[in-house]
């Protein structure tokens, strides 16, 4: 394998370990907070992916009435992603509003939230396909792709916007994490979730916020994911919203430096697998990692033991 | 006598339904579903066994099913057929009458020895991780199977159908039903002897409250891995046994799909009710069927069945209760043998 090789197969595994790190924050931060599992966020993710290609579709007015302006495509992507990661939000708070907090309250066992945030995936795949039929479609482009060659790497736009997005979106959500107010309460409940009632922060507030940062993460993903490989399908939160879990457990869920080293770190090897071996390989080798990951280090890179009291 | 009631019962349950299915009685989609009614209440009550009883979670016991169906249906098609891939057949066609709850048990007992690797990792961790872990191990079984090209890959095996006729050819005889009343009646009577029994009294112990089992004598993990080990052998049994159903098996049956139908049964019949397992699964066979027209809507109305289910009633139907438990009166036929009295 020459240098320039490597360098490209090292740009693709960034650009695929960013999608897998976005989404690996939603199932970070929600752990974190709640101790939850939400193995519906992977179809969050596709959620997010399907509401973008219908906001982009309308501002573009495919529909049966178009705007009375017209936007340029770059406009209309911005403000597709941000509408996007907003009603997304919606969408994962709405979850939590229906399906779980009713359950947290009557204080049952979680392994009945994990269920049922297993059973909202299911909903929200076969719902979508019951909804909007088999057929895929295809996300516009809406940036038009330019490619850039140096030596023998070629690397378009949409991959360097992807790998920026995510890094800036790590440097901003440790900033929301650890300096602003909202976040030291994150932490706290994660850190004793008896005590923090008691000192007056609004919990449910809290988890709201969380769910909704980390769907907005979702949607983010999901629109660049459309963005990047223009075909969109009702399973195409399943696999990827796994491997992202894998992502976090990886890295040490419930915590964010965790979920993107854990995203990077699939993303790379997937690619250089992907590189090495036959394709169908992929999964099986992701997923034998992991086995391996928990046998040796159970918490993950960043994770800590936290010693039980009895 | 009424010791041995509940036995006596089954037999006759299940002499009856042969006698009716051989002659023509029943019709052959009528068999058809009580086959996989068979095969559903193994698959249940063995869930059940790590889920309910020992309150794990584990999700992946599609990928078990899987091992134990591909390993018992290679196993008899090398053998005891001529095939293309495989050759000639090893042994003579007809002794796969004798031979064939030989080679079931070797599925199970390889999908245990899966079972045991799952377990060594997942047990020294946190309780979430067995999920995790259950989860790989389902994707990891698909993905390598599909990625085995003698065995048909991802377009599947078959060849199981001969020997279904090869059984039939000895004794004129509905054999794989026969297989499957005894492997569901093995099942239920192991689980309920097992949880019966002190040491197995061990599992509830460990649900109920780990550290104080520990600390009473309780060797938690160990009891962890026999019990998983005895459920995903179940499992395994219970796939090799759906194999022979339809002679057709491909890694798309096994998906997390599988799974999640085999923890709403258990769900549905309550944590730790081996009645209620056997209920469920044997309404849930029946829901299932009714629900085929529906197609896509099936996938959005199980789940939200289930959603509804942990809502109103978390505990399941049955949640830690037996039949026995609600109909006082069954007692008088159905001894428990051991159990509040």
């Amino acid at each position: 394998m020459g240098l320039d090789t490597l360098i490209q197969n090292f740009l693709n595994a960034l650009q695929w370990g960013s999608f897998y790190a976005l989404i690996a924050l939603g199932y970070t931060l929600v752990y974190g907070v709640l101790l939850l599992i939400n193995f519906a966020h992977g179809d969050i993710f596709m959620v997010g992916a399907y509401i973008g290609f219908f906001l982009a579709t309308f501002l573009l007015g495919q529909y049966a009435f178009s705007l009375p302006f017209s936007l340029s495509p770059q406009v209309i992507f911005i403000v597709t992603l941000l509408l996007t990661m907003i009603l997304t939000a919606f969408a994962g708070v709405t979850l939590e509003r229906v399906a779980y907090r009713p359950l947290r309250r009557k204080g049952v066992n979680r392994l009945y939230v994990v269920i049922t945030a297993l059973m909202c995936g299911l909903i929200l795949e076969n719902g979508n396909l019951a909804l909007l039929g088999a057929n895929r479609r295809n996300f516009p482009q809406l940036l038009d792709n330019t490619v850039y060659s140096i030596g023998g790497v070629t690397f378009s736009d949409v991959k360097l916007l992807v790998i920026f997005t995510t890094i800036a979106v790590f440097v901003l959500l440790e900033t929301i994490v650890r300096k602003t107010k909202l976040g030291m309460a994150m932490r706290a409940i994660s850190y004793d979730r008896m005590a923090v009632p008691l000192m007056g922060i609004p919990v449910d507030t809290v988890i709201v916020f969380t769910f909704a940062l980390g769907s907005s993460m979702a949607a983010l993903a999901g629109v660049l994911f459309a963005t990047a490989y223009p075909v969109l399908e009702p399973y195409m939160g399943a696999l990827v919203g796994w491997k992202a879990f894998i992502a976090a457990v990886i890295g040490g869920i419930g915590e964010i430096r965790g979920a993107f080293a854990g995203g990077f770190l699939l993303g790379f090897v997937e690619i250089f697998v992907a590189a090495f071996f036959p394709s169908t390989l992929r999964d099986l080798i992701a997923f034998s990692i992991l086995l391996v990951f928990l046998s040796i280090k159970p918490t993950g890179i960043f994770g800590v033991a936290r010693a039980t009291k009895i | 006598m009424r010791r041995y009631s509940p036995h006596l019962f089954y037999a006759l349950l299940c002499l009856l339904i042969l006698i009716a299915a051989q002659g023509n009685w029943l019709n052959a989609y009528l068999q058809l579903i009580i086959m996989f009614m068979g095969v559903n209440i193994i698959l249940s009550t063995s869930l059940n066994l790590v889920n309910g009883y020992m309150g794990e979670f584990s999700v992946g016991h599609a990928g078990f099913m899987a091992v134990g169906a591909y390993v018992t249906s290679v196993l008899n098609v090398w053998l005891f057929t001529s095939d293309r891939v495989f050759g000639p057949a090893l042994l003579p066609a007809k002794s796969v009458i004798f031979l064939f709850p030989v080679t079931l048990l070797i599925g199970g007992i390889v999908a245990a020895f899966v079972g045991l690797l799952v377990a060594i990792p997942s047990f020294k961790t946190r309780g979430d991780y067995l999920a995790i872990i259950t989860l790989a191990v389902n994707y990891i079984v698909k993905s390598a199977i599909e990625n085995i090209q003698v065995i048909g890959g991802a377009r599947g095996f078959m060849g199981m159908r001969n020997i279904g006729n090869a059984m039939k050819e000895v004794v004129n005889l509905p054999w794989i039903m026969i297989w499957i009343f005894v492997g569901t009646g093995f099942s239920v009577w192991v689980i309920y002897r097992f949880v019966n029994s002190t040491y197995g009294k061990g599992i509830v112990a460990v649900r109920d409250d780990e550290i104080a089992a520990e600390i009473m004598g309780v060797n938690t993990r160990h009891m962890k891995m026999v019990a998983f080990m005895l459920s995903s052998g179940l499992a395994g049994i219970a796939g090799g046994l759906f194999a022979h159903i339809l002679g057709y098996i491909n890694p798309g049956s096994f998906t997390i799909m599988k799974s999640t139908e085999i923890m709403v049964m258990v769900y549905l019949g309550g944590m730790g009710s081996l009645s209620g397992s056997v209920l469920s699964a044997i309404g849930f066979t029946i829901i299932l069927e009714l629900f085929r027209p529906l197609q896509v809507i099936k996938w959005v109305a199980i789940p939200l069945l289930l959603i509804l289910l942990m809502l109103f009633r978390p505990e399941g139907l049955l949640g830690h209760r037996e039949l026995t438990d609600v109909f006082p009166r069954l007692r008088r036929i159905f001894v428990p043998q051991g159990r509040r009295a």
